[in-house]
């Protein structure tokens, strides 16, 4: 698409290492043979995933305009870069940052690239990486040699690999961490990339390091390897080691991590993580992606076993120097201050003084903070981040990091320049106050450009933000210490199973249309790296989600006990009390006749126009089968409350019958007179929506049907707290699953 | 001197009247007709980010943005597609893609004329850091081009042209002109010149 692509390649050639020129040209040479017809599509689409080039919303070429479905006639055709994806529609980079650590010139270069090659617009991920939106794919390769010039890469970003990294960014700088794990994040992720044994995974595999176990920076519990530092005294001396965990996850069901080992020493640390992604590779499941994450292999084989495993594995691995060649300096500092360590400035601005208390750090170093800069959505202009770096150079020796919140945390400010810092910042937009506020909203890129997206995250997060960022610090203290993530699906990229207050797109059909609609997800914890789980409470149109957080907000303030946390306060009040607070907020107004109900947050493009319903006689169905629908999600929330109450096995069983009844709902737009026998459901849904796929989702496929096999064949079987969990939130999908195949196929009976 | 992958901004009068809410509709209703002889794809909303693109009608030719850079509000065309012919072809297109967007956007209905293009200041950018490097050079390389071309753009108005000097930043012109320009008479002016091919 650019002009200057092969004058890059040639311009760049001295200054690229060796090994990274060379695989840009192979993969330059793959796109080069795709476009010749001469690579199979799925071939091209994980070798450019691997390189961190991922598909985005309509790249199939189609997209509803609010009107009609377009068929965009782009000048390449039908040529494809992956099945169903189109050469020439827009996609992500995905840029790798271990750690989130950058410097000036990287910030600089990513500046460049985000003008060049995109919309004008970096955004920071929930794993510490960049991303850039709208690129073409014949830019990417330029896109990688400029970056491999700056020494980054984007290799592994997407696809069946050890993705980005992460570590908590306040790490070497953190008042209460164990120590720095910096440099172990740093040397595990050059280990891994590329390792041969990390290239035949089912699925991606996300470690994560954090320095202490309390705080949620690195957010151990939910990655698939989790690292926590800790010590002990052995001979009279501190000792450095990891407490390791691991088949943490999100995703549509999440999973806390098992602890496979309470401290493993340093040198044991790249060997055991070896080890673990070649059982990974050996037994995790390769076909069934939706259960190709090791969290179901540790699942299904136990943690004792898996551990067993991985001993074994350990046993006969062949010694490699660099497990160990990177100790001898790992416990040097890694960075160091510009300037000398002072104490703060006074300032009368009221707007340093909010930005202070909620962007400042104190760091163990006396004399020194860290500063976020609270990004919002995660997005930083070009403009912004050549600002940044002239800063970081300016106030510190380059010392920055992205984190898990989607902002940059400047370390080693000296606070003595806190006061100038803030004015630096504030100059070109980046000294909002807010970090890690209810403001501080986190969000996945939902429909705005995820092809999975089924609610409009950012438009959400963005009106949310907007509102509360009007009174935050009005607000009491505890409700501004709350955390908000919403995710445009049920994938969980924007974290919210953790959040205080998280939210997931759904979509419901109201009065003959399509609306769109978020789940409320209560009772989760993003402190002592993400310590539990919210479970989702209710469906509420996207219009309603100001007024649940209203409601919620002004109910915690109003009922809380003495320094009662929120998820507390949900836990005590119990879903009963929250979902009849939130009850009326579940229907559309009374007179039907506000249209924004229909369309999305920051889209005025009717949501899904082919949804709506017509004729008499399809409006009675539609009416049974909502209702029915209706009362499959009650008993889901039933099964909540009973699995909060401790009742294990019925809440296990109430939240099958709940994917019965939905799975019957279905059924009954087809055969009006079956009967109750869930063996009868479990054959005509399978023969009618399975076997025929209409229950299938472009993306997810029959996923969430296999939800509704495994409950049925394990029903009446013993269940735990774990199993009774899961089985909640394959429930609680199933039906949302259900929701929106009836939603398809009211589009086809229009048609 | 080659110019690939030309922007056009155009600044806007009283920008703190403009509501971006209003426009986003208008933007998808341009996808809706895909009129403008571009193909047209979507709407990227960054309303919430200061000082930022705003709201971007993604294109694949070419992106049609209200862009707030610099705190300063303007209708910005951002050319993306390698286009064919000389330089003056490459200016006359993005300028001409600038101007139209504007007039279309001056003229909806729905905006009640809140956008109106201020008449005196315009902003060229060559969105391509090897084929035009931001340094004394390519300024002195590119003045021949820009003369030629605002003499074309401007009839008799006079201007005058400053060029930012940050090493980093994109090349690019700012032009004042002496007396307020109607943005119907650049477009006349552009199109009295040979047809700018939109398509690559």
């Amino acid at each position: 698409m650019k002009a200057s692509n092969s004058l890059w390649k040639e311009n760049l050639s001295a200054k690229l290492p060796e090994d990274l020129a060379h695989e840009i040209d192979i993969f330059e040479t793959d796109l080069g043979l795709k476009k010749q017809g001469k690579l199979d599509e799925r071939l091209i689409a994980e070798t450019r995933l691997r390189r961190g080039v991922y598909g985005q919303r309509y790249d199939n070429g189609q997209r509803h305009d609010g009107k009609r479905v377009q068929e965009f006639a782009y000048p390449s055709g039908r040529l494809t870069k992956g099945p169903n994806t189109l050469w020439d529609a827009p996609g992500m980079q995905r840029i790798k940052i271990p750690a989130g650590g950058l410097n000036a010139a990287q910030l600089e270069t990513l500046a460049e690239l985000v003008e060049e090659y995109s919309d004008g617009i970096a955004h920071i991920t929930t794993r510490q990486d960049v991303q850039l939106h709208y690129v073409h794919i014949d830019d990417t390769p330029t896109i990688m040699r400029r970056l491999a010039a700056a020494k980054i890469t984007t290799r592994e970003a997407c696809g069946n690999t050890v993705r980005n990294v992460t570590a908590c960014p306040f790490a070497g700088v953190c008042q209460d961490e164990v120590f720095d794990v910096t440099p172990y994040a740093r040397a595990l992720s050059r280990f891994l990339l590329g390792h041969p044994d990390c290239q035949s995974f089912g699925r991606k595999f996300k470690p994560s390091f954090s320095g202490c176990a309390q705080h949620a920076c690195g957010l151990a519990n939910m990655h698939d390897l989790g690292l926590v530092g800790v010590t002990r005294t052995e001979n009279g001396k501190e000792v450095r080691g990891f407490a390791v965990y691991v088949g943490g996850g999100l995703g549509t069901v999440p999973y806390q991590a098992k602890l496979l080992h309470p401290f493993l020493p340093p040198e044991e640390l790249l060997p055991i993580a070896q080890s673990i992604a070649r059982v990974f590779a050996r037994l995790g499941e390769k076909k069934n992606r939706n259960r190709a994450r090791i969290k179901f292999l540790i699942h299904d084989l136990g943690i004792e076993k898996f551990k067993e495993l991985v001993w074994e594995e350990r046993k006969i691995l062949p010694p490699d120097p660099r497990w160990t060649s990177y100790l001898e300096t790992a416990k040097e500092s890694t960075e160091e201050p510009l300037r000398p360590p002072g104490e703060t400035p006074s300032s009368t601005s009221e707007g340093f003084a909010r930005w202070y208390k909620t962007n400042v750090r104190p760091q163990r170093q006396e004399g020194y903070s860290t500063v976020t800069t609270t990004l919002p959505l995660g997005d930083i202009t070009a403009s912004q981040l050549r600002a940044l770096a002239d800063i970081v150079r300016r106030f510190t020796r380059e010392t920055i990091r992205t984190t898990v919140e989607q902002n940059f945390a400047i370390r080693w400010v000296s606070n003595h320049d806190l006061v100038d810092i803030y004015e630096a910042l504030n100059a070109v937009g980046l000294g909002e106050p807010g970090a890690g506020t209810i403001v501080d909203i986190v969000t996945c890129p939902g429909t705005d450009t995820c092809k999975l997206g089924i609610s409009s995250s950012r438009g959400l997060a963005a009106e949310l933000r907007n509102r509360l960022a009007q009174r935050c610090f009005a607000m009491d203290e505890a409700v501004q210490n709350l955390h908000i993530k919403i995710s445009g699906c049920f994938n969980s990229c924007g974290q919210h199973h953790l959040a205080d207050l998280g939210f997931y797109g759904v979509s419901r059909k109201m009065a003959g249309y399509a609306v769109p609609h978020f789940q409320v997800v209560l009772g989760g914890q993003w402190e002592s790296n993400a310590g539990s789980y919210g479970l989702p409470v209710v469906a509420v149109p996207s219009k309603n989600i100001p007024q649940v957080v209203t409601r919620l907000t002004d109910r915690y303030v109003a009922n809380r006990k003495n320094g009662e946390s929120f998820k507390d306060f949900v836990k005590r009040i119990g879903k009963i009390e929250i979902k009849n607070l939130l009850e009326d907020l579940t229907r559309l107004p009374a007179d039907d006749a506000d249209p924004s109900f229909f369309s999305d947050w920051g889209d005025p493009r009717e949501y899904s126009l082919g949804d709506m319903g017509v004729g008499e006689c399809a409006g009675e169905v539609v009416s049974a089968v909502e209702f029915d629908l209706a009362a499959a999600e009650r008993e889901v929330f039933e099964a909540q409350v009973k699995l909060e109450k401790g009742s294990f096995q019925q809440a296990a069983r109430t939240a099958y019958l709940a994917m019965i009844h939905a799975a019957k709902a279905l059924v009954k737009l087809e055969l009006q007179d079956v009967p109750d026998d869930p063996d009868r459901i479990m054959l005509e849904f399978t023969t009618r929506f399975y076997d025929t796929q209409k229950f299938f989702d472009s993306f997810a496929g029959g996923k969430f049907a296999q939800y509704l096999f495994a409950a049925h064949a394990s029903s009446g079987k013993p269940a735990n707290p774990d199993s009774a969990r899961y089985l909640i939130d394959e429930a609680q999908l199933f039906i949302d699953a259900s929701h929106a195949c009836y939603n398809r196929l009211g589009a086809v009976s229009v048609a | 001197m080659e110019f690939q992958h030309v922007n056009v901004k155009l600044f806007v009068s009283n920008a703190e009247e403009v509501d971006l809410d209003s426009l986003i509709p208008v933007f998808h209703s341009w996808i809706q007709n895909q009129a403008n002889g571009e193909l047209l794809l979507d709407v990227a909303d960054y309303r919430h980010v200061r000082s930022g693109p705003g709201l971007v009608l993604i294109g694949h030719q070419g992106n049609y943005s209200l862009d707030n850079a610099g705190n300063r509000l303007g209708v910005r065309y951002n050319r993306k597609a390698v286009l064919e012919g000389t330089n003056q072809d490459r200016l006359v297109q993005a300028t001409q893609a600038a101007l139209a967007a504007c007039r279309r956007l001056e003229t909806e209905p729905s905006l009640d004329g809140t956008i109106q293009c201020n008449g005196r200041e315009m902003e060229v950018f060559i969105n391509d850091r090897l084929l035009a490097p931001n340094r004394p050079e390519t300024r002195t390389a590119a003045d021949s081009e820009f003369r030629a071309f605002f003499s074309t753009l401007f009839g008799d108005i006079e201007y005058a042209a400053s060029y930012p000097q940050d090493p980093r930043s994109l090349f690019s012109v700012h032009v004042r002109t002496s007396q307020i320009f109607d943005t119907t008479v650049l477009l006349n002016n552009l199109n009295s010149t040979a047809p700018a091919s939109c398509q690559s």
